[in-house]
């Protein structure tokens, strides 16, 4: 997927200025950066849930605005923070609408197929029948998961998949993320404010700051004493751990 | 197992409706009785198909309709308290009846529903524009400013009718009442029929949009389209319900959120539940109204209003006291928890 010269304007104020990169298929990239810095932006318009201003998008040799959306919803899934979670619905139908952009409301043999793996993937078969709004956040986020497996599709897109978590769920929900990417083929892209979990858990990091694309590259590229200060205007010492490079801030 | 109660649940909501029904068509001022009936009694028949059979199935059609115009309602807008009461649709549709009465007196019924539906769909979007650009989606924000929007609606119906003299033959639009209903002048409500089949078949879309705009996009679903869809639904089944009965209220918000105390918000799964317990509800009310000062009646719309208020009172302290619920889950989970330690 290719995204040039990208450009986004709330009124006068551009919030998306020039951000041209390219989202390596296979792997997992983590988008960071400050509040505001548009990351959570760039992340809606490549994804069609906010129309942009200028750019283009490229997805299969195609801009994103050319795909019928029914066809882009079995290619691209996007999971954000903003679900209404009153909604009584049990896990496993909202695993089902997964199914939604193949067969619409009429669900095949193939189909529930897809939706029982998905669940038995994210280990959820104990709480199939129950409804969203009696799970646990982490138990939740894992319902949704299931739901982007079962859509079966190539990208996975996920804005701050970790927000609201404590640390063993939030943890556990990086290393689905890897799993997603290392079991199933999947390219995941995700919005995340924990540097550390982006630097452990990702291969590719784009760092954003005042709209624009700060620094695009492998997580060694990326996480270095002074990139990571000039995005973020704070003193931060990297430390190897496990072969990775993660950071302390203070 | 759940499956099988839930069923259980369905079939006896259905069996009690067949028999008040059968019940209710025996209620009135003249006596009818089933072996006149059996027998061809032409006087007798002519009752049951004139007048009691026609109130019978308004009556149906009516619970079912308003309980899934609710429904739909509550789904699109994301909201448990939005229905054709709270959401200003009632209020627009009585409007549409006034703009008739003024502007073509002698307008048929088919031209009434016609007008009462563009100035529904029109008010219930305005109301939903509102609510969309709210910034901030409180749960009471949302219903709260569809009853002022409802309210300055009524104002202007209000005056208008006033000044034209009109209050008096708007008053069967404003107060639901059944005992008008005869042969020939109620057909407009089966309009409900078709119109319930089609929000079957969307189904899912609604849930889906219930879900959140990115939800809905993600799944490849026309969120505006399938909300602009889905309030017309709902606002021409209540349009055909205040043209041919008049002002039927509560029932869109009260009856879905009953059933989806036990049934969950699948509207696919509680569809027929909520329809069942929506003509349940307005065929006892009528059966109470008719029966509480007989041989007189009183209008259904007081009855449904004191029984629903009652309803609703309960209802939104069930939803609001975050106590009420999630204590069982809690007492769960301090078991469970007691339990894990004794295991370790």
């Amino acid at each position: 997927m290719k995204i040039s010269h990208l450009i986004k304007k709330y009124g006068e104020k551009s919030v998306v200025n020039d951000v041209t990169f390219e989202i390596p298929k296979g792997k997992v990239t983590s988008m960071i950066g400050p509040n505001g810095a548009g990351k959570s932006t760039v992340l809606n318009i490549i994804t069609r849930l906010t129309q942009r201003d200028g750019g283009q998008i490229l997805f299969e040799g195609k801009d994103i605005k050319d795909w019928q959306s029914k066809e882009l919803s079995k290619k691209v899934a996007i999971l954000t923070q903003s679900n209404n979670i009153q909604m009584k619905l049990t896990v496993k139908e909202l695993v089902s609408f997964g199914r939604f952009p193949y067969s619409g409301s009429r669900l095949t043999e193939q189909d529930y197929k897809f939706v029982e793996q998905a669940i038995k993937y994210m280990e959820l078969e104990e709480f199939q029948d129950r409804f969203l709004d009696q799970l646990s956040g982490g138990q939740r986020q894992r319902a949704y998961i299931a739901m982007v497996i079962a859509q079966d599709t190539d990208y996975v897109f996920l804005d701050e998949p970790t927000n609201n978590l404590d640390i063993y769920h939030a943890s556990n929900m990086m290393k689905i993320a890897r799993k997603l990417c290392d079991d199933l083929g999947k390219t995941v892209v995700m919005v995340l404010h924990e540097i550390n979990y982006a630097a452990f858990y990702s291969d590719y990091i784009c760092a954003f700051k005042d709209g624009k694309l700060h620094t695009f590259g492998t997580v060694e590229e990326v996480i270095q004493k002074d990139i990571l200060k000039s995005i973020y205007n704070v003193d931060f010492e990297i430390m190897e751990i496990q072969d990775k490079p993660l950071s302390i801030y203070f | 197992m759940e499956q099988k109660k839930q069923n259980l649940i369905s079939i006896g909501l259905f069996v009690a409706l067949i028999i008040l029904s059968f019940i209710s068509i025996f209620i009135g001022v003249l006596d009818i009785s089933l072996s006149g009936i059996l027998s061809g009694d032409y006087y007798q028949l002519k009752i049951l198909f004139a007048s009691r059979l026609p109130r019978l199935l308004a009556i149906l059609c009516t619970g079912v309709g308003m309980s899934i115009a609710g429904l739909i309602m509550q789904q699109l807008c994301m909201n448990k308290f939005v229905s054709p009461t709270t959401g200003a649709t009632i209020s627009s549709a009585q409007l549409g009846v006034l703009i008739t009465l003024i502007l073509m007196p002698s307008a048929t019924i088919l031209e009434k529903t016609a007008v009462a539906f563009t100035t529904s769909i029109i008010g219930t979007w305005i109301f939903v524009y509102f609510t969309q650009k709210l910034k901030f989606k409180d749960t009471i924000m949302v219903p709260l400013i569809g009853i002022m929007f409802g309210s300055v609606i009524g104002g202007f119906t209000n005056y208008f009718a006033y000044k034209y003299n009109l209050l008096q033959s708007l008053s069967t639009t404003f107060v639901g009442e059944f005992s008008l209903i005869i042969r020939g002048r109620y057909e407009i409500v089966f309009l409900i029929v078709p119109l319930v089949i089609i929000a079957y078949i969307y189904a899912n879309h609604f849930n889906i949009v219930g879900m959140g705009e990115s939800f809905a996009t993600n799944l490849g679903v026309n969120h505006n389209l399938i909300l602009f869809g889905g309030l017309s639904i709902a606002a021409l089944i209540t349009a055909s319900v205040v043209v041919t009965v008049g002002t039927i209220s509560y029932i869109g918000l009260i009856v879905p959120n009953m059933v989806a105390m036990f049934r969950g918000d699948k509207i696919r799964g509680s569809m027929l539940d909520i329809s069942l317990v929506g003509a349940l509800f307005v065929l006892i009310c009528d059966m109470i109204a008719r029966l509480v000062i007989f041989p007189y009646e009183l209008p259904i719309d007081l009855v449904i209003g004191v029984i629903g208020s009652i309803l609703f009172i309960g209802l939104m302290f069930k939803k609001l006291n975050p106590h009420s619920k999630p204590l069982k889950a809690k007492q769960k989970k301090e078991t469970q928890a007691i339990g894990g330690e004794v295991n370790a």
